[in-house]
């Protein structure tokens, strides 16, 4: 057996598990406190690749320190993709927390293919670069090649973790979204506003998903608009393998599926690679729809 | 309406178009050369003009002032609706076929071409509408069995030089397979979870047909695969390919309309309102929420033979999840469980937009805002079926 191969595979597994993990943790949290799968998740993640891209390449233009372009695009396209996820949320979810599942659900799929095209329409349909003074360079162990970006991305993604753990552990905002999630009548009944929670858990996790979207661009070199359908799906499979509404079980499922795919990739096939995770996300609703993190939920929410 | 709750509106309007253009400008006026005004607000100012002619609109309506327009109108319609409930059915139905038969020899080519389109996706919405719209299964993957019927024709055809009219069950054959290959395993789940699920063999069938390089050829597709042949008259032109794709459509209403008021129709409209009562009725959940799968396929399988006999070609990009976005769009519009509802839905997302030809880039965007916005605004579609209901486990 090969080891280099084994070990490359492992820190590549790693990164994009680690990027899967961020954007499930937007679903999760969204569909744990209004249960609604938010399928225009995955476009806030595109819209977040974009806004870096444009961003980045603005401010290098001006003739600023490529990492410093790219700490301030960081955090401006994460506040982007917030205000946007509260503006969808504001328009095509909030009238319909009363209504029909089916309903909402439709209006979300609405929302995905709107904002897919609106990014194609004000950004064209070919792919856009980013800089490759920012994505390069890098450092070997043995034959095992690592990439300063793929540091950055792991040390980015632990950082938001531990940042939303705080917010939803240690807070009173995230006090309040884990009562809100918990049973949204006695919440409000004892002065929670649950339309302002629900705004915010939007905008944190539209702002992980953004901060994804980013890290992705710099992994695979490029954004296209399309990007976000396929990670969103992906993302959303690690949501419901960790267990859906849990905030841990969606950095595990999200690492499982990135190392799936890298694996299936490097030993069984490359074309085939996303059909590892549909095939997980289909075995897991059907064996355990609960997830391997998630507790038991009434029968009827499934 | 009140002065207060007037203001309160256009308060509300006003912060949204603010809001609007702070995620417009970023996107549109950052450029490496420099931050550009221009063309960010031309956009926004179109869209700001159309939102307060709305809400001008809206306040007119309701203050009253358009009730002299509104009532008349409102009586017109409702003069319309009892010539329309008593004319007879059969006389309605003849007009209406005698159009579609006669609409070739009136028109052009591309005429031709756009009507046949409306027809395949009229085969497609009416299929969906048995899965979703009859039996309550949210249903996102369906278009992999228009591709299955479609490479079916295709293989048996080039392979086997088997003609249209035999490929043409087998197609709906395979594809009724695949709808219970698929079906299996997800009866055991509702709502959002079937969705993905779908979703996600969807994908799956895509990416097969993608990757499958000695049976599909991959992502080339399938080229010069023959057009229909009967008795030695050979289908080339495209008016003789609309009376093919009429004669299928017309079969699928009609199966669609029997098996509606059939009591296959009634279970399945049974287990769409409440599947546990439906059970504990005696309805076999099981094996009905299965066939529901297997004739959403067939009518799929059909089209998609059809559309692999009229493009001479297939690919795995016409088999994407948009595609199947777009047919549900067009049965979510019409109203889903109406045979005519869905039929407009189809003519309003295919034949519209044809009208509006320089306005294309914009298909798709109209395609969704026109989801979200109906759903907001008339949840049961322009036409919406008789009688439905609201699933038990949905009320909490």
């Amino acid at each position: 057996m090969d080891f280099d191969f084994f070990f490359q595979q492992l820190i590549n597994g790693i990164t994009l598990g680690g990027v899967y993990a961020l954007i499930a943790l937007g679903y999760t949290m969204v569909y744990g406190i209004i249960q609604l799968i938010n399928f225009a998740h995955g476009e806030f993640f595109a819209a977040g690749g974009y806004m870096g891209v444009i961003l980045i390449s603005y401010l290098a233009s001006q003739g600023l320190h490529p990492y410093a372009c790219l700490a301030i695009s960081l955090v401006l396209s994460m506040a982007y993709c917030a205000l946007l996820a509260m503006a969808v949320e504001q328009l095509a979810y909030k009238p319909l927390r009363q209504a029909s599942r089916l309903a909402a659900l439709l209006s979300a799929l609405g929302m995905s293919i709107f904002l897919q095209n609106g990014l194609m329409l004000t950004q064209g349909v070919y792919d856009r670069a980013y800089p490759t003074e920012i994505t390069s360079g890098g450092f070997e162990i043995g034959a095992v090649s690592v990439s300063y970006m793929q540091i950055f991305i792991v040390a980015l993604t632990a950082a938001l973790l531990v940042g939303l753990n705080i917010l939803v552990f240690r807070t009173r905002i995230g006090r309040a979204m884990r009562a809100t999630a918990q049973d949204k009548v006695m919440s409000a009944l004892v002065g929670i506003n649950s339309n302002r929670i629900i705004a915010i858990t939007f905008a944190v996790g539209a702002g992980l998903a953004a901060a994804a979207g980013i890290m992705v661009g710099l992994y695979y070199g490029s954004v296209n608009y399309t990007m976000g359908f396929v990670p969103g799906i992906k993302a959303f499979a690690a949501a419901v393998l960790g267990g859906i509404g849990n905030i841990t079980g969606a950095l595990v499922g999200g690492l499982i599926i990135g190392m799936v795919e890298i694996f299936a990739a490097g030993y069984i096939s490359g074309e085939y690679k996303d059909v590892f995770a549909f095939i997980i996300l289909i075995g897991v609703l059907y064996f355990k729809p609960t997830g391997i993190m998630g507790e038991n939920v009434d029968d009827t929410r499934v | 309406m009140t002065i207060r709750e007037s203001k309160r509106l256009w308060l509300a309007c006003g912060v949204g178009l603010a809001w609007f253009l702070l995620l417009l400008w970023p996107m549109l006026g950052i450029k490496p050369t420099g931050l550009e005004f221009g063309q960010t607000f031309t956009v926004f100012g179109y869209v700001a003009v159309a939102a307060v002619f709305i809400m001008f609109f809206y306040q007119v309506k309701e203050a009253g002032y358009l009730d002299s327009v509104g009532t008349p109108l409102k009586n017109a319609t409702g003069i319309v609706g009892k010539v329309y409930e008593k004319t007879p059915r059969w006389l309605l139905l003849s007009i209406v076929f005698a159009a579609a038969v006669t609409y070739p020899l009136v028109t052009g080519r591309y005429a031709h071409d756009v009507a046949i389109s409306v027809l395949i996706y009229v085969c497609l919405g009416l299929g969906l509408n048995v899965v979703i719209g009859l039996a309550g299964l949210l249903d996102l993957g369906y278009i992999a069995f228009y591709g299955v019927g479609a490479y079916t024709y295709a293989l048996m055809s080039l392979h086997f030089g088997i003609s249209f009219w035999l490929c043409l069950p087998i197609a709906a054959f395979v594809a009724a397979i695949a709808g219970c290959i698929i079906g299996y395993p997800t009866l055991r789940m509702r709502g959002d979870y079937l969705a993905i699920v779908t979703l996600g063999f969807g994908e799956i069938v895509r990416l097969i047909l993608n990757n499958w390089m000695s049976l599909t050829n991959g992502p080339n597709g399938i080229l010069s695969i023959p057009r229909p042949e009967l008795f030695g008259y050979d289908f080339r032109s495209l008016s003789s390919m609309y009376y093919i794709i009429l004669g299928i459509a017309m079969v699928t209403i009609l199966a669609v309309y029997r098996l509606n008021y059939s009591r296959i129709g009634r279970a399945w409209e049974a287990i769409r309102e409440d599947e546990t009562a439906a059970e504990l009725m005696g309805v076999n959940t099981f094996l009905l929420k299965l066939l529901a799968y297997a004739m959403g396929a067939t009518f799929a399988g059909f089209a998609g033979a059809f559309f692999a006999a009229r493009m001479k070609f297939v690919g795995p990009e016409s088999f994407t999840f948009l595609e199947s976005a777009m047919v549900l769009a067009m049965v979510i519009l019409g109203g889903m469980g109406s045979i005519p509802g869905v039929i407009l839905g189809v003519l309003a997302l295919v034949a519209l937009p044809e009208l509006f030809r320089e306005f294309e880039m914009y298909r798709m965007l109209v395609f969704g805002g026109a989801m979200t916005l109906m759903m907001l605004v008339r949840p049961a579609g322009i036409w919406p079926a008789k009688r439905v209901g609201r699933r038990s486990e949905e009320a909490d």
